[in-house]
């Protein structure tokens, strides 16, 4: 027997699992009730007669309920689909809700606008790009900056860069680097050349050589190169001779494209220890000794 | 009489017939005490003290037998016996297919018909745009006008609320040939995003330890004359194109009159940026005063050229977490490399 007044009595004075007290008031949560509010009209429980609208998957449903299906909860709601066009869904809910309590359809069609109004918005902001926060577990971002402490120990940025600064000097990229003394830096020139080999023998061990690296200092020094080898012919008598050298050795190797520096191609034996006691021990290897020598003059 | 007795039979055991008797008994064991057992601090400190100096000792002794050695080799005209290389995580590196060789055809091909040989090939100025996520504070405005001074050729731009994609067509449309993004996360930049246009790939990289020109010590005022790159330590096919993305930001004819260098070195998948402003000097070396045994080879100077830096700008190392082809498009674009967990468990294998 279904007394809407009893019931109401019953859930309202002592228990209904679906209230909600906050301090601005009490609310329901059960999922049929239209204005969401706990109220003698707005409760679905207390009326035998209801209806609401409720969305799924972005689709508004129009559900009701009657007394005569009041002994079959299986059956008690009907659902009618609305469309997506705002009027023809009031046309509708109109159609089937002709003789029922104003109040009641006035709150529906209250309901039905402000759900149109949030679909626009959630359509809209999911069209928005917007910014995932990710996290990342402490352990991995620990054990990257421990690893990146040590990478940049093993790294030697410093000593890299000034080797490789003064590899590209000695292979003449830099046409015209105005302090230095002329004189004492073409003869270091010659030096310079030499220990450049000892120096790279050291350095395959430590510093994994790029053949990319070559690659693409040689991109930029390719054209440095071949515009500064025609200024060096002109200019300078003395590194005329010296820069004529060095292209015939690199041409064929450029040829590649790639530099291959000259890889272990002394007999002798040569060492440069960096740290502790300086022994630079150098071996004399004639045939090179001999080439330099020609054209110092 | 007790003593006598003991003192024989001291004797008696000591001598060799009493080997036979000596064998019925359990050998005496000798007890090791690990000097971490011995409870008494100053004890226990005194034995580690005496442990650690005669390591050290040991230590010295075969230095100095490795020196005589070779030195006696060298002198005799001999090879010296090999110099030992010590293992490092560089040296046992797990060796990785992509590695780019020097003959490699392939790979030139695929220079050419990549998207920043346009730039590459000098054919377009690099004109770079610069902005950031969309909230910025603290850090960011600082090292985005350092960036600013580092990269010639640049431009800010305020980020507003405007889409990534917007961004990029926007750029496109100026005719930019790069974006960067710095991103930034609780305060500090946190990532940076290096975009080549117009349909060049989308690099992610992670922002750490960013130092500020400010906060290092005795450094230099970059000029404006466009720097000279180093690249180092590219190695593997990836890291050849994320060289060269790199490099495109760069304008390809540097000055050297400006003697600035702008360095990007690759260690264990760790990229450190520096930059700095170098000088050659002369150096006069004397050699022999090290050696004071040889009297001879005093007053001989040698000269060396060596460079000096000077820093300049910020420092700062970036990680990549992912290369994706095409422009910005996280949801629809296709990766070509991603950052996984499971790329970190072998301490050897690096990718870049």
């Amino acid at each position: 027997m279904q007394n809407d007044d009893v019931i109401w009595d019953v859930i309202r004075h002592h228990h209904c699992s679906y209230m909600a007290k906050i301090q601005t008031g009490n609310f329901c949560r059960n999922p049929y009730n239209v204005t969401g509010i706990c109220n003698r009209s707005s409760c679905p429980l207390a009326n035998s007669r209801y209806a609401t609208i409720r969305d799924h998957d972005g689709i508004f449903y129009l559900y009701m309920k009657t007394i005569e299906r009041a002994h079959m909860p299986n059956k008690l709601w009907e659902r009618v689909k609305l469309p997506k066009n705002y009027m023809k869904a009031l046309e509708i809910i109109d159609k089937h809700l002709e003789y029922w309590p104003k109040l009641l359809v006035h709150k529906i069609k209250q309901r039905l606008t402000k759900m149109t109004q949030y679909r626009i918005r959630m359509v809209k902001l999911s069209k928005k790009v917007r910014e995932k926060i990710m996290t990342v577990p402490r352990k991995e971002v620990k054990r990257e900056s421990r690893r990146e402490e040590k990478a940049l120990r093993a790294a030697q940025i410093e000593n890299v860069i000034e080797k490789e600064l003064l590899e590209r000097l000695n292979k003449g990229v830099y046409p015209d680097i105005c302090n230095y003394d002329e004189e004492i830096f073409n003869k270091l020139l010659d030096k310079n050349k030499e220990e450049e080999q000892e120096e790279e023998e050291e350095e395959e061990a430590e510093v994994e050589y790029v053949e990319g690296d070559y690659e693409l200092e040689e991109e930029e020094e390719l054209e440095e190169d071949i515009e500064d080898m025609g200024d060096f012919l002109k200019a300078n008598n003395f590194e005329d001779i010296e820069g004529d050298e060095d292209d015939l050795e690199e041409q064929p190797a450029k040829k590649k494209a790639y530099v291959s520096y000259p890889l272990k191609q002394d007999d002798g034996t040569e060492k440069v220890r960096r740290k502790g006691k300086k022994v630079v021990v150098e071996v004399e290897r004639d045939e090179d000794m001999g080439n330099r020598q020609h054209n110092v003059m | 009489m007790a003593k006598e007795k003991k003192r024989k039979a001291a004797e008696e055991a000591v001598d060799g017939d009493d080997y036979i008797e000596r064998e019925d008994k359990k050998p005496k064991k000798q007890k090791l005490i690990l000097a971490s057992q011995i409870k008494n601090k100053e004890k226990r400190s005194a034995v580690y003290a005496k442990l650690k100096h005669e390591k050290r000792v040991e230590k010295h002794k075969k230095i100095k037998a490795r020196d005589a050695a070779s030195k006696q080799a060298l002198e005799l005209g001999e090879e010296p016996p090999e110099k030992m290389v010590p293992r490092t995580i560089e040296n046992t590196r797990e060796l990785d297919e992509t590695v780019c060789r020097p003959d490699d055809e392939e790979l030139f091909a695929g220079n050419d018909a990549d998207e920043f040989s346009a730039v590459l090939k000098q054919q377009t100025a690099p004109k770079v745009l610069i902005t950031t996520c969309r909230f910025n504070s603290s850090r960011g405005p600082a090292f985005i006008k350092e960036l600013l001074s580092v990269i010639p050729n640049a431009q800010y731009y305020k980020r507003g609320t405007y889409e990534l994609k917007k961004i990029v067509e926007y750029a496109k449309n100026k005719e930019f040939t790069s974006i960067i993004v710095v991103h930034t996360n609780r305060r500090e930049p946190d990532a940076l995003l290096l975009i080549g246009l117009p349909d060049g790939p989308t690099a992610h990289f992670r922002l750490s330890n960013l130092v500020l020109r400010k906060d290092i010590k005795n450094h230099g005022n970059p000029t404006s004359h466009e720097p000279e790159l180093v690249l180092n330590n590219f190695t593997t096919r990836l890291g050849h194109r994320v060289g060269r993305m790199i490099q495109s930001l760069f304008p390809q004819v540097p000055n050297f009159r400006g003697r600035r260098v702008v360095t990007f070195h690759n260690q264990r998948d760790f990229i450190f940026f520096r930059h700095h402003r170098y000088v050659f000097e002369v150096k006069e070396k004397k050699e022999g005063l090290k050696d004071k045994k040889s009297k001879a080879s005093q007053g001989k100077t040698e000269k060396k050229a060596i460079a000096r830096l000077q820093e300049c700008g910020p420092r700062f190392t970036l990680k990549l977490v992912s290369l994706q082809h095409g422009t910005f498009d996280t949801k629809g674009g296709e990766f070509e490399w991603v950052h996984k967990a499971d790329m970190d468990t072998s301490r050897r294998r690096f990718f870049i």
